[in-house]
């Protein structure tokens, strides 16, 4: 029985799921770790990227390549949207700001105003179909032993975590680059910053739209590896999901997320794999239903946030001396 | 006192986690069916909806209250037929969609679904834009009135310690939940059930803010970090809550089913009435005691620069507790309030908590005044939104006011421009 559950549990640690959280919490490191911006949306960066390869393809009937690139350049202007009010302000008038927006874009792409486009509350499918004709992994086969993943599975997190090792290193490029000193310099001190002649309002905005685009490709993997989108999918704790796995990987470490998400995702599916096979075997007492398993998890995930913050906020890789932030 | 702090932190933690875990015995969950009608925004109320099994058997018959909301107890999981009674439609209410009369809905153990049916005015029903002009205002002002007395203390909580809580909304539904607790699961009769209620918010908020948030600030913990830990503390909240008493919106006991007084072209309901006048009342009564008090005017000194207050001689600790007190009270009257006019759910305080923001940040972030009349204005934003457009989208233009205020003023309609900075 625990053999099985460990089993489930490195089945999501190694998961699409947990490769596209890690491009979330990419993203977010982008935002919050090197540029100290506050993004609460991350959520409706995802959306855009997901609903960006849905519509393309599934409403509009247009190629999957088109439609990853429509996510990018929607999740492009929701940045500069959301920029252009706020980078000027505190930390936490972004905070605020990118929030609202990203319950904005779901209420707005969930109602019937919208039906027609995003398929409203039932949302979009069937937009793969490109995307698995490329799959080299043959049918009829299961592969990695007894986390026993079927040929698209395969194919889903072979693509995910090329993703996630590509973007790693390219956030690594960036950040030992000229441009990456400059970002880290406006997290410690932006007047500081500016008395250099830096445009500090320019570069937080580059951050803001990469740290995007990186989250809106996370977006559309997970729309990929579910088949499906639905609105209801990007609630706001997804992004804080996604900060849950920053922090503990290591917030402003380069390879922080991605241990963050795999460890974060072996907790969680050990942990509900665990609830799920003890109350199974009648282990638990009754009142644990179903909904007290997801319940219990996502109460896991704020005393994971909470402790962390508190006892150990630089997380596993994370560097305490770069963690000095701070609204001024 | 670093050690003492770490003890006092841990000790919360574990209170709460053993909060979550003893005596749930409580929170035994009945699968369930139902839903919400609705015409045009408003509730349908008086309706019939029978559930059947899948074999054609009927479970039960259920009847939607004033606010057209629904729910018919179910004996286990499985597949039910749901069928609307279009005979007790009101006059001139018809569904949308004549074929989904009847639905077909798979519950899970423990789990509760949602039968939606698209209810449309067939013929002009006091839809003269005048009168529902009228109507949405009075709704609007309602709804104002609750936020605001929420975001004071959001707005407070800000002005004394730099924080932004985002666990604020998650008080509202535990403001609400204990006096649903009291009320139906104890059975008291409401008044009693929230007066109590109140009390425990009150001191719930106090603890947190004297076992959690005054150590972390003699850590010197940044207001970023502090943010961070205050959706964890949102997250801890909103799923035991979610863990006792499950997905499904639920009714007091008391005031529920009640005939709508006509003014004119405006219906509401007494308990309407008596909510409006006494947020009010306490409206009044907290700006009173903000001017008029030591206490009131140690807060707005505090909230206005802390350091020339402190070397006033005001101990700013105290202040900051108090605030808490009365912010954790005043969410527990905006959370009964709102659970009243309509019905309690896990996720009402966090869907209320956005709104707040938008209020908070409209008035002037730090303000009190600004904090009741920004969350005025959000409300009647969003009502009256429901006018001309979908009433889905409400809440879309009740933040788009917020995006749209931090372009033209990004200090808010009362504040000052060096918070901002």
């Amino acid at each position: 029985m625990l053999a099985d559950i460990l089993v489930d549990a490195l089945r999501t640690a190694t998961g699409p799921t947990a490769a596209a959280y890690a491009l979330l919490a990419i993203g977010l490191n982008m935002h919050f770790g090197f540029t100290g911006l506050l993004n609460f949306g991350q959520a409706g960066f995802m959306l855009v990227g997901a609903y960006g390869v849905a519509i393309t393809v599934s409403t509009f009937g247009g190629p999957l390549w088109l439609g990853v690139l429509v996510g990018m350049l929607a999740a492009v202007l929701l940045a500069l949207l959301l920029g252009v009010p706020t980078l000027r302000l505190r930390a936490d008038y972004l905070a605020i700001t990118t929030i609202a927006a990203a319950e904005i874009l779901r209420l707005f792409f969930r109602s019937t105003a919208a039906e027609p486009v995003t398929g409203g509350v039932f949302g979009l499918r069937q937009f793969g179909g490109a995307f698995f004709a490329f799959n080299p992994f043959p049918d009829g086969r299961t592969y990695l032993g007894p986390l026993s993943a079927s040929p698209s599975r395969m194919w889903v997190m072979l693509v995910g975590w090329s993703l996630v090792l590509l973007m790693t290193l390219f956030v690594w490029a960036l950040i030992r680059s000229p441009w990456g000193r400059v970002i880290r310099s406006i997290r410690e001190d932006e007047d500081a910053a500016r008395s250099l002649g830096k445009n500090v309002f320019s570069y937080k905005m580059q951050s803001l739209v990469l740290g995007g685009v990186i989250g809106a490709l996370g977006g559309a993997l997970f729309a990929l590896s579910l088949q499906t989108v639905q609105p209801d999918t990007f609630l706001p704790q997804v992004t804080f999901y996604a900060f849950a796995i920053l922090i503990l990987g290591g917030t402003a470490s380069t390879f922080g997320p991605v241990i963050g998400a795999v460890i974060f995702w072996f907790i969680l599916g050990m942990l509900q794999s665990g609830l799920r096979t003890f109350s199974d075997a009648g282990l638990l007492p009754d009142f644990f239903g179903a909904q007290a398993v997801g319940a219990v998890s996502l109460t896991f995930v704020g005393v994971l946030i909470m402790s962390l913050m508190i006892f150990r906020p630089q997380g596993i890789l994370g560097d305490k001396k770069e963690l000095q932030l701070d609204v001024s | 006192m670093r050690r003492v702090s770490r003890l006092s932190m841990l000790g919360l933690l574990v209170v709460v986690a053993l909060a979550t875990f003893a005596g749930a015995a409580i929170a035994q969950e009945a699968e369930s069916i139902g839903g919400r009608l609705q015409a045009d925004g408003d509730g349908v109320p008086g309706v019939e909806i029978a559930v059947a099994t899948e074999d054609g058997d009927p479970v039960g018959t259920g009847v939607s209250g004033e606010d057209g909301s629904w729910s018919v107890e179910l004996p286990g999981p499985g597949t039910y037929l749901v069928t609307i009674d279009v005979e007790t439609l009101p006059e001139g209410v018809g569904l949308t969609n004549p074929d989904r009369q009847e639905l077909e809905l798979r519950v899970s153990e423990g789990g509760s679904s949602t039968a939606l049916f698209a209810l449309g005015e067939r013929e002009e029903v006091g839809s003269q834009l005048g009168s529902r002009l009228a109507q949405s205002t009075v709704n609007g002002i309602k709804f104002g009135l609750i936020i605001a007395m929420t975001a004071i203390g959001l707005s407070l909580i800000f002005g004394t310690t730099g924080l932004i809580n985002f666990a604020h909304g998650d008080l509202v539904t535990m403001g609400a939940f204990l006096a649903y607790t009291f009320n139906v699961l104890l059975g008291l009769h409401l008044i009693v059930a929230a007066a109590l209620a109140i009390v425990v918010s009150a001191a719930i908020s106090g603890s947190i803010e004297a076992g959690l948030w005054r150590p972390l600030r003699k850590r010197r913990t940044g207001l970023i970090s502090m943010l961070v830990i205050s959706i964890g503390l949102a997250f801890v909240i909103r799923h035991i809550i979610l863990f006792y008493f499950g997905g499904s919106r639920r009714p007091y006991g008391d005031y529920t089913l009640q005939l709508a007084l006509q003014f004119g072209p405006v219906r509401v309901q007494p308990v309407e009435l008596w909510v409006m006048g006494l947020s009010v009342v306490i409206l009044v009564g907290v700006a009173l005691m903000l001017t008029k008090t030591k206490l009131g005017k140690g807060m707005r000194a505090v909230a206005d620069n802390r350091d020339l207050a402190e070397s006033s001689g005001i101990d700013v600790n105290r202040v900051i507790l108090s605030v808490w007190i009365m912010g954790g009270a005043l969410t527990a009257v905006g959370g009964i309030f709102l659970g009243m006019i309509e019905s309690v759910d896990y996720l009402m305080g966090f869907r209320l908590l956005l709104l707040m923001f938008a209020g908070v940040i409209l008035g002037g972030l730090g303000t009190a005044y600004g904090a009741m009349l920004g969350s005025l204005i959000v409300g009647l934003v969003s009502e009256v939104s429901t006018v001309f457009f979908s009433s889905q989208l409400k809440y879309v233009w009740a933040l788009g006011v917020l995006i749209i205020i931090l372009l033209v003023r990004p200090q808010g309609l009362l504040g000052r421009k060096e918070r901002i900075g």
